[in-house]
């Protein structure tokens, strides 16, 4: 007898898919909407075109960008100081959140010196910065390295005392060694929180290589997009905008890939997949 | 007895560290003849003169305050309101979604640029700068929050006639109440650092324009009180921001705690 499960399941499926299906030629609309407003609100005079110039200019500025080597040199400069800073930022805040949140005194007397330094906007470091590297990578990094460190270094301490005890006293009867229970018991418990940390920390180190570029001047893109604007150049800067726009949906599209990828042991995906 | 040395030890641990540091700031820098790292001796003794007696603290400071609590204030507003209209239609959302995808990536501080040829440099630029920046973690969490609200408190709530704006409030407010707490704070972070670039960029006055002018004229122990009063700003903020989730969402965490059955 064939059970009503087996029936049932297909249809299900095709409804879902009906479903996303329609949400995906909606948003593919919403998108167009977005698209032909841009063009229209200038033409139609509502906003000068001195300000939003029509998005077919725009588009313009943007292919006339792709053909500049200068471009892709700021381009180029933009990715490293986001990767490199967060690259260090990550290695720094897994390490110390490891060291810190695996012992409990440790935890305890630096729990108040953390919650105080978090809060603190790293663009407050700007000035201190310019002085002392000046318009160097270094200041960039400066800048992404402490704000991103933050991010990755609280979720790591979440991460850390989420494990489960049972789990831990059960590997200590076992008698595995103090590294052998971090490596098989804290980081598998801890990962999804260490890519959570990940995630944000990638936004927040771009913004953070954006603004340094902008606001001191070091090369890249936000750089190109302070010159574009004091020399009147609208559709290029707004071109530019676009281009760190898209960045950033490549930023969280890369680590939500790599989140899915290193987890995809984890229940939680698992069971994404299967429903 | 036990209370007692419990507070003590609680205090000892709160305080140990950041006592250490600062006193290893002050000793180590005590004849510091480094150009960029005057003594922190100096620096404290600079705070009074810098920024109380020459009434900079209303002259930069409150105008800077004001701007982010304009903005944040607006952001606040069109984020819960948008939020809860995207959050509450399936179509609208997926409408939305792309292009919202696109404008939450776009890095606010580029904005600044942009938003300078609409509005000049005053304080319109700011706050628009802020609330642009502001809004996004606010708007998403929202919509996630309205989203994600229990099925059998939408079916109660049907079944006792509750609609209308007492069903906005009562039901789909406070459900999604502790994700748009959760964007309130995401996007008060990004508030205070628009704030400091805004004035940083093109001012006349605030606490980023002065710290910046503070630099370009090389007074380097002025700089640094700001610096200081910058950074102590961003944690009284958050403070304030703690304070405000713990009254406005006691009665989830009461209700955490309860699910989980005093397993903690």
């Amino acid at each position: 007898m064939t059970s009503p499960s087996t029936l049932a399941a297909p249809t299900r499926r095709s409804r879902a898919g009906r479903l996303a299906g329609g949400n995906a030629l909606l948003g593919v609309l919403g998108f167009a909407t977005f698209l032909a407003l841009l063009e229209a609100v200038p033409r139609a005079g509502l906003v000068s075109p001195d300000y939003l110039p029509p998005l077919s200019r725009v588009g313009g500025a943007l292919a006339d960008l792709a053909g500049e080597a200068a471009f892709w040199t700021a381009l180029g400069d933009t990715v490293r100081g986001w990767f490199l800073g967060l690259a260090i930022a990550v290695a720094l805040g897994v390490t110390v959140g490891f060291v810190i949140g695996t012992v409990p005194v440790l935890r305890e007397f630096t729990a108040s010196t953390i919650e105080f330094l978090r809060p603190i906007p790293s663009v407050a470091l700007i000035p201190l910065a310019v002085l002392v590297f000046g318009t160097e990578l270094r200041s960039v990094l400066l800048l992404v390295v402490y704000a991103s460190f933050w991010q990755v270094l609280v979720q790591v301490l979440y991460g850390v005392r989420d494990v489960d005890p049972v789990a831990s006293e059960t590997a200590r009867t076992f008698g595995l060694s103090r590294w052998a229970r971090v490596r098989h018991v804290t980081w598998p418990t801890a990962l999804p929180y260490v890519l959570t940390g990940v995630r944000l920390a990638a936004a927040v180190a771009l913004i953070l290589a954006i603004t340094a570029e902008l606001v001191i001047g070091a090369p890249g893109l936000g750089n190109e997009i302070g010159i574009a604007q004091s020399g009147g150049a609208v559709a290029r800067m707004y071109a530019l905008v676009v281009v760190t726009g898209l960045l950033g949906v490549a930023v969280n599209v890369l680590a939500r890939r790599l989140e899915r990828w290193l987890l995809s042991w984890h229940p939680s995906l698992r069971r994404e997949v299967v429903s | 007895m036990s209370i007692l040395r419990r507070v003590t030890r609680a205090s000892l641990a709160a305080l140990t560290l950041p006592a250490a540091l600062l006193a290893l700031w002050w000793i180590l820098t005590a004849d510091s003849e480094s150009y960029y790292l005057p003594p922190l001796s100096d620096i404290l003794a600079a705070v009074d003169d810098v920024w109380l007696r020459s009434g900079r603290l209303s002259a930069d400071v409150l105008p800077s305050l004001l701007r982010l609590l304009g903005g944040f204030l607006l952001a606040v507003a069109l984020g819960v309101t948008l939020g809860i209209a995207i959050g509450s239609s399936r179509r609208l959302r997926a409408f939305c979604e792309p292009v919202l995808e696109f404008l939450r990536a776009i890095p606010p501080p580029v904005l600044v640029p942009v938003l300078m040829l609409f509005a000049g440099i005053g304080d319109t630029m700011k706050v628009l700068v802020i609330v642009s920046g502001c809004v996004w973690p606010i708007l998403l969490n929202t919509v996630e929050g309205v989203r994600a609200v229990d099925e059998v408190l939408v079916e109660t709530a049907r079944c006792y006639g509750l609609r209308g704006p007492s069903r906005l409030w009562h039901l789909v407010v406070r459900s999604a109440s502790p994700q748009i707490v959760t964007g309130l704070r995401q996007g008060l972070s990004i508030g205070i650092i628009l704030m400091v670039i805004s004035e940083m960029f093109a001012a006349s006055n605030g606490l980023g324009f002065s710290i910046i002018q503070f630099q370009r004229t090389f007074a380097v122990t002025e700089m640094w009180t700001g610096i200081l009063l910058l950074g102590l700003l961003g944690f009284l903020l958050a403070m304030l921001m703690r304070l405000f989730e713990r009254r406005a969402l006691n009665w989830y965490f009461g209700l955490r705690q309860a699910q989980r059955g005093g397993s903690r």
